[in-house]
């Protein structure tokens, strides 16, 4: 069963090995431009509770960003089902099936910290203040998890490549700015604040700004990451195994 | 070695009125195939041939019927009989972003191949194949004739004793179909059952000690090919008519003599012995697939 995992996971790490220095450069431009443009650029003049906005926006970009990373670093599944059927070859194995969901899972996660360390160097040398603690990279773990998980149940379940690319433009874009990333939450009307709260990555950027500013936070919402993360892979186990219908 | 009993398997399928149906793909197949057997269905285009295999490589479920291999159910004992078969499927389906070696060598890893094993194999059928030269190419590099050649090396890679092969030999050059059938020949003697479909007739003649017949999904008649041309007749006539080409079949070479010398000569008589392509368009009927 380890040995499956591996193996999975052993097939991205040899592609992403390849191309290791085109990911990291490629990595280094988003954050680099919203480091510039809204930390050096709009931060100047906002003001928000305590620190510069530099060090309130951190936590957000990596959360937005780890979530990004992971769902995309998961898509090219869905080419591997639907065009190059290049999936067959691990329905065809005799491996346990929830392996290759773990080990693709993995995979992404690994992509998604990398480039989250990049951001970590990045704002450091932008001048960004954060306290990083074993819980601050659980957190970020668990959100890795939840949108490699949510990416792969679309690889799963979507026909044709332009709806895999709405997926994105319909819940990643709108969860990148609305769930807590460039301002809080509170700034929105309590009807719309009710809804973002229950989104993961509501919870992540929270937590992420709270542990990195050294505050109290609940860890409540610690759970609710778990939860959701239990029941991705509920939900990605369940739908790779209905390929085989 | 392969035991199957009322196989069928529906398909979720729109009607023309536009309402909910079923549509069968398979329907009700029965048949088994002994070890070392080379089998061959054969069949017009949307008989069910893919289907079958699918079914036969547990990447769709029956809707009902059994398959068993060595005496053990498909269903029950998945993984167990997942690791004796091999599959050579009909479309190119190569990890791309991967290199030949890597493609292979995934393919032993999840076959549970230990290193050592696993690069002795990899380069024995590399060379058993002909493609030694290529191992450390990108697979979008290979021609369609280097690719075939591979999804076959691939699929015996894990040494199965059962091999799917879903047409393999389509759109190919004649020489590579011939080493392609040079090498199923060989997989046989060394005690592989295989089974393939294909619709190139001239391929199930040449290659298969028994043939299936499959039309719409249900099996019309199973046979050696020699005995599908004996029970036809082993005798053709085939003459031109004002509605096109017609044909008579005789078990006698006189009668047929005889017929011919009746016909209305023009020069386009015929007497030639029966092939599997007269019995497989008698028995699937002359205008399916027009």
């Amino acid at each position: 069963m380890l040995y499956d995992i591996w193996t999975v996971f052993w097939r991205d790490w040899v592609v992403l090995k390849r191309r290791m220095t085109k990911f990291i450069l490629s990595r280094m431009v988003a954050p680099m431009l919203y480091l510039v443009a809204f930390g050096w650029g709009l931060g100047r003049s906002i003001q928000v509770g305590s620190g510069t906005y530099l060090d309130f926006l951190v936590p957000g970009i990596l959360a937005l960003n780890s979530m990004n990373i992971s769902f995309n670093s998961i898509t090219p599944v869905h080419a591997e089902r639907i065009y190059h059927k290049s999936l067959e070859e691990y329905i065809l194995a005799p491996i346990w099936p929830d392996a290759f969901v773990i080990g693709k899972v993995l995979a992404a996660v690994l992509r998604s910290l990398l480039s989250s360390a990049i951001i970590v160097i990045l704002a450091l040398a932008f001048g960004a203040h954060f306290i990083m603690t074993p819980l601050f990279l659980l957190v970020l773990v668990l959100n890795c998890i939840i949108f490699a998980e949510i990416g792969f149940i679309a690889a799963m379940k979507i026909r044709t490549y332009e709806e895999m690319s709405q997926v994105n433009t319909y819940i990643l874009l709108p969860m990148s700015f609305l769930c807590g990333t460039f301002f809080s939450t509170q700034a929105l009307p309590d009807f719309l604040r009710y809804i973002i709260e229950l989104l993961p990555l509501t919870h992540t950027s929270y937590l992420l700004r709270g542990i990195g500013s050294g505050s109290e936070i609940a860890l409540a919402s610690v759970l609710v990451l778990a939860a959701y993360a239990v029941l991705g892979f509920a939900i990605g186990s369940r739908s790779f195994r209905r390929l085989t219908r | 070695m392969i035991q199957i009993e009322n196989l069928v398997k529906k398909f979720p399928h729109k009607t023309k009125m536009g309402k909910n149906s079923e549509k069968t793909a398979v329907d009700n197949l029965s048949l088994s195939v002994k070890a070392g057997e080379i089998f061959g269905l054969l069949g017009p285009n949307g008989a069910g041939k893919t289907t079958t295999i699918r079914l036969l490589t547990m990447q769709t479920q029956p809707t009902s019927g059994s398959i068993q291999y060595r005496g053990l159910e498909l269903s029950k004992h998945a993984q167990e009989l997942k690791s004796i078969i091999g599959v050579v499927p009909q479309h190119v389906n190569f990890d791309q972003d991967l290199t030949v070696r890597e493609n292979l060598e995934l393919h032993a890893r999840l076959h549970h191949m230990k290193q050592a094993e696993r690069q002795q194999r990899i380069e024995e059928l590399l060379s058993y194949v002909e493609l030694a030269e290529v191992v450390n190419d990108g697979v979008r590099r290979l021609s369609g004739g280097m690719k075939r050649r591979l999804l076959i090396a691939r699929a015996l890679l894990h040494r199965p004793r059962i091999l799917f092969m879903d047409e393999p030999t389509v759109a190919l050059d004649p020489q590579v179909r011939r080493r392609i059938w040079q090498l199923i020949r060989q997989m046989a003697r060394d005690g592989v059952t295989v089974f393939l479909t294909t619709h190139y007739i001239e391929e199930a003649e040449s290659l298969c000690n028994r043939v299936a017949i499959l039309n719409k999904g249900k099996l019309v008649a199973m046979d050696t090919p020699q005995n599908f041309c004996e029970k036809l007749g082993r005798y053709t006539v085939e003459w031109d008519d004002s509605d096109g080409r017609e044909y008579e079949f005789f078990a006698e070479k006189q009668a047929a003599a005889a017929f011919a010398g009746r016909q209305e000569g023009d020069g386009s008589i015929l007497i030639r012995p029966t092939n599997l392509e007269d019995a497989f368009i008698e028995l699937t009927g002359r205008r399916e697939g027009i």
